[in-house]
Formats: C-alpha cells, sequence, structure tokens
C-alpha cells in the first residue's frame, strides 16, 4: 500500500492539526494552513480530522498507487487529473492499483490538501507528524517530498461512501475568495495611529514573493506608532498581525516561531485563516475590522457545521 | 533573582485577549526577576491543569500566553459566555490558587562553554566594547546567578539572565546568516545558546558542546523556562571531547 512520487511539486509536505503542547519549549505548532480544506479532505475519506494530509503548493505533485484507494482534494484548484482524467475536487474519489494523480494548471487557491482513507504512514514527534522543515522533524523525514519517495498508507478500516457528501458551509463562515479577510484589534492596536488603524482596513495590500509558511508579508502604505513601543517578547499565534519598524506587516502563520517582539495591530480571525492561506504572492488583499465575540461565535459555528457533516458519516 | 523570598503580594496579573484563539497573563512586579519567575511557575501550574481546549502555555519575561480553542471552551462556558471569557474564568480560577510560594527550587543547570577563538569570535571585541578584559568578561558571565527566562525564537532556544549590568553591549548592528549549533550570545544583558545553525544578531562569545535540542531525546529540550543556569568554562581541547554523551 504505497504510493510512489514520480514528481514532487513545489512544495509538497505532509501536515495535520499541529504540534500544540511544546510551545513553552518554543517548538512550532506547524500543521495546516488551510483547516477547513484540510478537515473537509480527511471526513471525505472518513479519516479523523487528526489524520495528516498532503498539503501541496501552486505545483501539485505526479503520483502513482500500486493498489486501489479512496482518496479526496480540497483547496485550490491545482488541475488535478486522475489517470489523465479531471478529478473531482472535494468528493472521495477512487483510485486504481497503477492509477496516476498529477497536476496541471492552477484555476485558484494556493494550496491543496490530499488525504487518502486509512491514513499516511509518517514520523510522529511530539505527538503530530506535521512537517517542521526548518527543524528536520516529522511528516517524511521532517522535508517535503522528494522525487522517488516511497509513502505507504493504512489499510482502510471503513470503505467511505462514494455519496457526494454535504461539503459546504455558509457564506457567512466560507466568504468568496476576494472579500475581506476579517481581524480582530490586536495587544498594541491603541498604540498605532489613528490613521494606521483606519488604513489597516481600508488601504489594498499586496502579497509580498517572501511570503511562506512562517509568514505572510504584505506591502501597501506604511502603519506607524504615535510612539516607538520597546516591547518583550511574548506569545504569538496564528495570524498575529506584527508591524515592524518598516511599518510593513507581517501575518504569523503556520510555521510561526512562538514568540514575538514587534507591535501587533491585529490578529487574523481563525475563521478567515483558510482564505488568506489561499492568497498568492502578489496578490491583493483588503482587512475587515470585526470584534472578538463576533470571531468567535464564526469559529464556533464552523466547529458546528464540522460536527454535523460528520454525523452518519463514519466520524466520531 | 535573588533568594529574597517572594509572596503574591509582589505580584499583580490580569488577563487580556490576543486574537481569537488566545489570551494573555499580564505580569506587573517591581521585583527584578520576579515576573518570569513567576510566569514559568504559573504556566507549569496551568500545563498540570490539564485544562480542556487549552492547548499551549507559554510563559515569557512579563507574560504568560495561553492558547485555547475557542469551540472547546464555547462548550465549557455557562449560559451567554463568550469562549473568551470562559477561558479567562478558568484559567483565574488556577491562579488564584497557584501557591507562588510553594514553587519546587529550580533545577541547577551547567553549562560548559569554550569562550573565545573561533568557538566566540566576537569575544574581546564585546569585552571592550564593555570596558573589560576577555577574562574579566568570563569571569562575570561564570559567575553569575542566572535563570532560563524562557524558551522561544527556535526549538529549545533559551533566553538567560540578567547578568552584571556591565555585560551590556548591544546586539550586532549587522546579523549573521549562519550562526553555528551551540554557539552562546551575549547582548543586553541576557544570554541566548543557539539550537541549530540558525541566522542571529547575537554577539558570539563562546559554544557549548551541549545539544539543547533533539527531537528524538526526551525531553527534547536540554533546558526549560525557570531553571537556574551555570556557565563554566572549558578550554577548546575540552569542548571536542565532551560532546552531548546522551
Amino acid at each position: 500500500m504505497t504510493i510512489q512520487v514520480l514528481k514532487p511539486g513545489l512544495l509538497s509536505t505532509f501536515q495535520d492539526l499541529g504540534r500544540t503542547g511544546f510551545q513553552h519549549q518554543g517548538i512550532p505548532v506547524s500543521g495546516v494552513m488551510d483547516e477547513r480544506s484540510h478537515r473537509l479532505a480527511c471526513m471525505l475519506v472518513g479519516n479523523s480530522p487528526f489524520e495528516a494530509t498532503l498539503e501541496v503548493t501552486l505545483i501539485g505533485p505526479t503520483l502513482q498507487f500500486d493498489c486501489p484507494a479512496v482518496i479526496a482534494v480540497c483547496g485550490a484548484d491545482l488541475g488535478a487529473t486522475i489517470a489523465g482524467n479531471p478529478l473531482p475536487l472535494a468528493r472521495p474519489v477512487a483510485v486504481s492499483a497503477g492509477d496516476v494523480v498529477s497536476f496541471g494548471k492552477r484555476a485558484n487557491g494556493l494550496r491543496a490538501y490530499i488525504a487518502v482513507a486509512g491514513g499516511y504512514v509518517l514520523q510522529t514527534v511530539m505527538g503530530s507528524t506535521s512537517t517542521y522543515v526548518r527543524g528536520g522533524f516529522g511528516g517524511a523525514c521532517g522535508r517535503q517530498l522528494q522525487k522517488g519517495d516511497s509513502i505507504a498508507f493504512r489499510n482502510i478500516k471503513r470503505t467511505p461512501s462514494l455519496d457526494r457528501r454535504s461539503s459546504t458551509f455558509p457564506e457567512e463562515i466560507q466568504r468568496t475568495q476576494d472579500s475581506p479577510i476579517r481581524i480582530v484589534p490586536g495587544r498594541e492596536w491603541d498604540g498605532f495611529e489613528p490613521d494606521a488603524r483606519r488604513a489597516m482596513a481600508e488601504q489594498v495590500f499586496r502579497i509580498s514573493p517572501s511570503s511562506d509558511r512562517m509568514g505572510y508579508r504584505l506591502e501597501g502604505e506604511a502603519l506607524h506608532l504615535i510612539q516607538p513601543l520597546e516591547l518583550q517578547s511574548e506569545a504569538v499565534s496564528f495570524g498575529t498581525v506584527q508591524v515592524p519598524p518598516d511599518g510593513q506587516p507581517i501575518v504569523l502563520m503556520a510555521d510561526r516561531q512562538t514568540t514575538g517582539g514587534y507591535p501587533r495591530i491585529a490578529n487574523v480571525a481563525a475563521v478567515d485563516l483558510p482564505r488568506l492561506a489561499q492568497g498568492m504572492a502578489g496578490e491583493r488583499i483588503q482587512f475587515e475590522w470585526i470584534t472578538l465575540e463576533e470571531a468567535q461565535r464564526l469559529i464556533v459555528e464552523q466547529s458546528q457545521i464540522f460536527e454535523m457533516m460528520g454525523t452518519g458519516h463514519g466520524i466520531d | 533573582m535573588n533568594n529574597k523570598i517572594l509572596t503574591t503580594k509582589d505580584i499583580t496579573w490580569k488577563i487580556v485577549p490576543s486574537g481569537d484563539s488566545c489570551l494573555v497573563i499580564e505580569i506587573q512586579s517591581a521585583l527584578v526577576g520576579a515576573s518570569s519567575h513567576w510566569a514559568a511557575g504559573a504556566a507549569a501550574a496551568l500545563r498540570h491543569a490539564s485544562l480542556p481546549g487549552i492547548t499551549d502555555v507559554v510563559s515569557t519575561i512579563v507574560t504568560v500566553g495561553v492558547h485555547y480553542r475557542p469551540e472547546v471552551l464555547r462548550r465549557l462556558g455557562s449560559q451567554g459566555e463568550t469562549s473568551y471569557q470562559a477561558a479567562t474564568r478558568i484559567v483565574a480560577t488556577v491562579l488564584n490558587t497557584f501557591e507562588y510560594n510553594n514553587l519546587a527550587p529550580p533545577r541547577v543547570v551547567q553549562i560548559p562553554v569554550s569562550y573565545g577563538g573561533d568557538h566566540g569570535p566576537d569575544l574581546e571585541t564585546v569585552a571592550s566594547e564593555c570596558g573589560l578584559s576577555a577574562q574579566a568578561l568570563i569571569d562575570l558571565h561564570t559567575g553569575a546567578d542566572v535563570s532560563v527566562q524562557m524558551l522561544g525564537f527556535a526549538p529549545g532556544h533559551p533566553y538567560i539572565g540578567t547578568f552584571d549590568e556591565r555585560l551590556a553591549p548591544p546586539r550586532r548592528a549587522q546579523p549573521r546568516t549562519s550562526v553555528p549549533i551551540g554557539s552562546v550570545g551575549l547582548a543586553n544583558r541576557q544570554s541566548v545558546i543557539y539550537p541549530f545553525n540558525l541566522p542571529g544578531g547575537w554577539n558570539l562569545i563562546g559554544r557549548t558542546p551541549l545539544k539543547l535540542f533533539d527531537p528524538d531525546r526526551n525531553p527534547a529540550c536540554l533546558l526549560q523556562a525557570g531553571d537556574r543556569i551555570r556557565f563554566v568554562s572549558i578550554t577548546a581541547d575540552e569542548f571536542e571531547t565532551s560532546g552531548d554523551g546522551r
């Protein structure tokens, strides 16, 4: 039960919900960039959301299966095909022995998630199979996929039904990719000039090419503090928006460091991190302020929808 | 930190939000060194309490960050409580019963360091910046009573302090793109030890043969916040032969 990697793609790593519980030792959480697509892919093949998916970026890999399998591809449309035919997204798909899954031209988004029923066999480090490339551990040998890799996967315990399942979210949860990314005020919000706080939600930012799984660097009109702040480093989160002295914000992402010392104007609402994670270098994005209460209501609601989707579909 | 007995009246704290999935305990204390010591103890108590929905508790020098899953906290909350309110209430309950004076004495960890030469290329420059001879700087660095204030930046990467006020050189104007594993940095009365080859802007005064982080070891990190540190000077030859056997 293995998958041969014929081509690795641009950046393909195994990720799960992250390595939590070790941030006090300086160990990054890592994990999937787009949790919504990851969970959906896991659900569609009957896996627990704690199983890893293969997170593939922009240019997907070419994979050959040596035995029948059930897979699901969610997230970005990177032109997936199976045995030369278009592979439908966000649906369970049967794979026959010898079939090749490959990717072509990107239509939208940046990251796709490939789940296989039964789950991949990977290196678990501190309770997680997420690959942390900078530290060289987790996933498959602590690195991104390479040509010639052979990835084992487990037997399917329960054959997932191939019915079309509900896999959509209300517009309030999963807004269109180009609508503003919702943010809540950050720890140093009131240390920023009123113009900066306004600009945060009014101006258009460009995603810099130096963005990666650790952080998204944004380019726009500089955001200024009322007066310089000398801060001690403290815990930072997925979605923390730090503003270094040059005034260009950095949104911390899945592979972020555990602590940071720059002033924080905002935090991206958890419900919108998946959309930000699908944003590509060069694309333009806008933000929109919401309250903490609203942000928490939305993420709680999304979790309830996942629970409902799971009911009766072998997810427990 | 001095050996003075601290009482909880030396510490005040409040809880504030940090995004929708994290809260921060802000600590105020007039005593130097007390806040990071209290933070490390409070964080350990919160982790020990294994609170549902709380995924990480990260102590730093003047705060403790508590990461939580809003959907779990909402379920635990009473009617009308937001996830943040429920998290705040639960965290405050632990902090209110936390006996700071009953903290176990910190572990004392010796860190052998080969100072100067290839292992500490900035030693001479930094010593003269501090108005000291290289040996006097080493004496102050090895003679100090210091603590691990926090781990952060990279796996197992400690911030250690607070050193004598003479050991306060600024960071390098030009950070290095790669600092060798085990290098000991000094700046602003603090030291760090690089757990991997990493970019870094600290002044390099020496290098330890100990492995700060090893994912195959349990625990993976040599140090934890709150540990007491004693640096010990070794020769470059001893560095070569005294590798971390674990």
